[in-house]
């Protein structure tokens, strides 16, 4: 399995010089099988537009999973390529709300005025699935989901083949309302999905500065990532859904910190757009 | 291994941990899941001592009574009526705390539905009434 980076950057695009190095697009990564032949879309935000391009035209099949459905993780959507390739099959996966399908929340970005073509129109064959699932079986690959701590429905997702795994949870806020560490004996969410994990992409968007102001927002300060990762004894945690506010400079004067203060006893790094991993 | 809760749970025991008012936080089955420091002093017995507790453990420690004393049937308290009837539940009565004191309680227990009506469990609100 082959993950890659192709938007690392939270909330809101920031292209530009001073965001070179760890890429401006908002997230989105890439889960490919083993033999090459699947691919899973983890989130839809602009760097799914880059992403799209590199998807042969020989694909049957395309799977789209959607965190949520907060713009930085849709933006890209109506600019996917394989959204536009007649007859080619596209499966799109996500969180309904409690009183919307997702497909009618979908259409409300993927229509005017917000965007000119409608969900309805796209000329790939369209299937939605709504999440959480367990167990999921999309090509080669057990897809698992749930709930976790961020405004409105929000899913993280677990994908495995072959024995190895990578779990995507980019804007997770494991520490609401807690003073002291987070907790154990299954209060923590997130934890199903990453127990001993291969691979954890985690937010870590905040400063504790910023996080004294942004409580409720749905989103880690880096120490707290750190503890999550070794709360679920992950093996390798990459740092995600960086704040518009952190230029690269201010991101890696951050991380060589962060690893200073916490030791950290697996590697940690902040994700930068083009990163691979191979699992 | 630890089996995670809900997240409509756990960001349940977030509100009640901050609220000053008791609340006590049961599962489908009647487990206790938490209750909070203001319950604590209700029930005169701290969360940490007691765990999670089954339906039948909670239902009975407390020794809970009518006004006449007679004890009441675990299913007849109003929040395993909630839990069964899946509506709102009201009523009153009287325990023994695990510190030997007789309290007056008035609960208010609320079904919880979660995403996709999944059914969650119940959460109960207590005041200390005025009986004796």
């Amino acid at each position: 399995m082959k993950v890659r980076l192709w938007g690392t950057r939270g909330s809101l695009a920031t292209p530009g010089p001073e965001t070179a190095r760890y890429g401006g697009n908002t997230v989105c990564v890439e889960v490919r099988s083993g033999d090459g032949e699947h691919v899973l879309v983890l989130d839809a935000g602009t760097g799914v537009r880059n992403l799209g391009r590199t998807i042969p035209g020989t694909t049957r099949r395309v799977d789209v999973l959607l965190s949520h459905l907060h713009m930085d993780h849709i933006q890209g959507l109506g600019f996917f390529a394989p959204f536009y390739v007649p007859g080619l099959e596209v499966h799109v996966w996500g969180p309904p709300s409690p009183s919307e399908s997702l497909r009618s929340r979908l259409g409300r970005y993927m229509s005017p005025p917000l965007f000119p073509v409608r969900l309805r129109d796209l000329p790939c064959r369209l299937t939605v699935h709504e999440v959480p699932c367990v167990n999921e079986r999309i090509g080669p690959f057990s897809v698992d989901s749930s709930l976790v701590c961020h405004p409105g429905p929000t899913v993280g997702f677990r994908i495995a083949e072959e024995g190895r795994a990578v779990t995507y949870l980019p804007d997770h806020e494991p520490a609401l309302g807690l003073r002291g560490p987070l907790l154990r004996g299954g209060w923590t969410t997130g934890t199903r999905l990453a127990r001993e994990t291969d691979l954890l992409i985690h937010d870590g968007q905040y400063t504790e500065r910023q996080y004294a102001s942004r409580v409720g927002w749905g989103h880690s300060t880096f120490a707290r990532a750190v503890e999550f990762a070794e709360l679920v004894e992950a093996r390798q945690m990459v740092l995600f859904h960086h704040d518009p506010d952190h230029d690269d400079a201010t991101l890696e004067g951050i991380v060589a910190q962060l690893l200073r203060d916490t030791s950290p006893s697996m590697p940690v790094c902040a994700g930068y757009e083009g990163q691979t991993f191979v699992l | 291994m630890e089996v995670q809760k809900e997240v409509e749970i756990i960001l349940t025991r977030q509100l009640a941990s901050y609220l000053a008012t008791p609340a006590f936080l049961v599962d489908p089955r009647g487990t206790l899941l938490f209750y909070n420091e203001p319950a604590e002093v209700l029930l005169g017995q701290r969360f940490e001592e007691t765990g999670e507790l089954s339906v039948e453990a909670w239902g009975t420690r407390f020794e809970p009574t009518g006004a006449d004393g007679v004890p009441l049937p675990v299913e007849s308290l109003p929040l395993v009526m909630a839990l069964r009837t899946r509506h709102p539940a009201h009523g009153e009565f009287w325990i023994t705390s695990a510190d030997g004191q007789r309290r007056h309680l008035l609960l208010t227990a609320m079904p919880l539905a979660g995403q996709a009506g999944r059914f969650l469990g119940a959460l109960a609100l207590l005041w200390e009434g005025p009986g004796k």
